[in-house]
């Protein structure tokens, strides 16, 4: 019991040092707060945005930023500020869920590879090399055009590609856990393996993981934003910023503030998490410095 | 090294192996066949084409006879582009891509090394932040955002440079080049300062400097060929990247190269042509993974003796 106590203490302690590390660190803390303000405006996006979603005014047409439009509108009248808003929403939304599907399979590829070892390992790691080397850019554009072009898809496609680094990083966490007096006293108490895995090993690998998570977010949402760029990804009547950057390029001649826009916006928060991600990696990982 | 580079090429098989075959029967597991897309066909000339591209046979019996076409280099005609195949389709648009990755590479090596190496000379100095915000920014700003930019700015407003087309016009190169090559030379200056950094802590360089060599001669005699080796390491992965690029500079710059081919090939479903273009890159990023693995190996003597070691 004195033990567990100890062990808490000084986990919350490990957690305490990240967290004031963290808060000197102004460009993280940027990050987190750019972050934190998209979330919010996104999840309320139905109430606040300043006009409806399918709202257009094709007499209006395209207008430079005003009073009324801050940030303009596009060809069809319909107001920017409210087609990033919506964009936002699926390209935050593919951000996070396809970065949560990379998260399942690598945590656990990577735990199982580390945990088994041996032959198992070997055979794991193998795969994961081997799909280093494939053209994944290629694959998705494959994928996409075989079974059509539908949200779901792509992020299963996208986290697909983008858990091979998470489950290097854990199998090596998990390599030198495994041989930790407290994991071999779990075993003597006669918990099973996956138990062991669940409750003692990935909870113990969460920084590295926390930091690469967070960087992978940022490398998801391009990936998504290239995809509909191409004409590949979200498809309308959905929006995200990626083809609200392609629309605007097609017209940029004329109406520049349509590709400045959304083009910032996604610029801006893709800054906001890599600041993050670096921030987050030196408050937690001692042991990687920044490159 | 050459059992190594061996070794490597072996392992290489089954990969392609198995890039072949999964994009083989992905293919042609897409629902509706290649001709149902377009107006109504009577069926007699479905059948007809069915025969020529050889869809009437069972799938493995087409899966076997495609994997020795392969084998021959032969990658199948094009379901679109009638009596052109994916062989001549790939000729023609492979030198314009070559030679875009080319010079994109090199963009990207000039800037993002001298920028990396002038960094690490004095960390955490406004020497340091100043090309590592920019390489941020770099990474931060995608090819698709910053291709249109380009354009607006040097092609539209100041009229210095043509905004498309390639080898038409003097300068029609720069702008894809630029394009194309920013981010990597972004990552390209954070590796190489990582590399750098860790290489200048080292005693020999403390020696080198104790024998009151100077600074450049440090550097460039020294402290580069170690500094340098994860950039390297970096050039396989980096190359694939740059023909994923190629998708989005092409399109935006008009570039008849292979990455436009690959994208109107998607948008037309044209499966023979995706399925031979996708065999082709994956075989070209495989060579150039292992090429790089081999450049890092040469670079760095302890490694070269582990991999002795192990094969």
């Amino acid at each position: 019991m004195d033990r567990l106590q100890a062990m808490e203490e000084k986990g919350s302690s490990l957690w305490r040092d990240a967290w004031i590390k963290l808060s000197k660190n102004y460009l993280a803390l940027f990050g987190l707060g750019v972050i934190a303000l998209l979330c919010i405006v996104s999840l309320l996006t139905p109430w606040i945005a300043p006009y409806g979603y399918e709202e257009q005014n094709l007499m209006l047409g395209a207008t430079a930023p005003s009073l009324e439009h801050w940030l303009g509108t596009d060809i069809f009248g319909r107001d920017m500020l409210t087609r990033i808003m919506y964009g936002g929403r699926v390209s935050l939304m593919v951000g996070f869920i396809a970065t949560a599907v990379a998260l399942v399979i690598g945590v656990l590829w990577g735990a199982i590879a580390g945990f088994v070892g041996g032959r198992v390992d070997a055979v794991m790691m193998r795969i994961v090399d081997i799909m280093y080397a494939l053209p994944f850019m290629i694959f998705i554009v494959l994928l996409m055009v075989v079974f059509g072009r539908n949200i779901l898809l792509l992020f299963l496609a996208i986290g697909a590609v983008e858990w091979l680094t998470m489950a290097r990083i854990v199998r090596s966490q998990v390599m030198s856990l495994r041989k930790q007096e407290f994991v071999e006293a779990a075993y003597s108490l006669g918990l099973s393996q996956w138990t062991i895995i669940r409750r003692h090993i990935i909870p113990n690998t969460l920084g590295p993981v926390i930091v690469y998570t967070t960087l992978t977010i940022p490398s998801v949402m391009l990936l998504e934003a290239f995809l509909s760029f191409l004409g590949l990804g979200i498809q309308p009547p959905e929006s995200s910023w990626g083809l609200l950057i392609n629309y605007g390029v097609e017209t940029m001649e004329e109406y520049p503030w349509l590709l400045i826009f959304p083009g910032v916006t996604l610029s801006l928060t893709l800054f906001a998490l890599n600041f993050l991600g670096d921030g987050l990696r030196d408050a937690l990982d001692p042991r990687t410095s920044k490159d | 090294m050459l059992r190594f580079a061996f070794n490597r090429l072996l392992q290489a098989i089954p990969v392609l192996l198995i890039v072949i075959s999964a994009t083989f029967f992905l293919v042609h597991s897409a629902p509706g066949g290649p001709f149902s897309a377009d107006k109504a066909v009577p069926p007699e000339v479905i059948r007809a084409l069915e025969a020529q591209y050889n869809l009437d046979q069972p799938l493995w019996q087409q899966y076997v006879s495609y994997l020795g076409d392969v084998l021959q280099g032969d990658l199948g005609p094009s379901f679109k582009y009638s009596g052109r195949t994916v062989n001549e389709l790939i000729a023609a648009g492979l030198p314009a891509t070559a030679e875009l990755a080319m010079y994109a590479m090199l963009v990207a090596l000039i800037i993002g090394i001298s920028a990396g190496v002038l960094a690490a000379m004095r960390p955490n100095t406004m020497q340091d932040y100043l090309p590592m915000s920019a390489a941020m920014l770099g990474i931060c700003m995608p090819s698709f955002l910053l291709g249109p930019i380009l354009v607006l700015v040097f092609g539209i407003h100041l009229e210095w440079l043509p905004v498309s087309g390639w080898g038409d016009i003097p300068g029609d190169k720069i702008l894809p080049a630029i394009t194309l090559g920013t981010g990597y030379a972004a990552y390209i200056a954070r590796l190489s300062r990582g590399g750098m950094l860790e290489v200048l802590s080292q005693d020999y360089i403390r020696t080198a400097r104790a024998k009151g060599l100077s600074e450049p001669l440090i550097i460039f005699k020294h402290a580069l060929r170690g500094g340098l080796i994860p950039v390297v390491a970096f050039l396989g992965p980096a190359f694939a990247g740059l023909l994923g690029g190629s998708f989005v500079v092409e399109t935006i710059f008009q570039i008849p190269g292979l990455g436009r081919f690959y994208v109107q090939a998607a948008f037309n479903r044209d499966y023979t042509m995706i399925l031979g273009m996708t065999v082709f890159f994956a075989t070209l990023i495989i060579l150039f993974n292992l090429l790089s693995d081999m450049l890092a190996l040469w670079l760095n003597p302890k490694l070269r003796q582990q991999a002795g070691g192990e094969s």
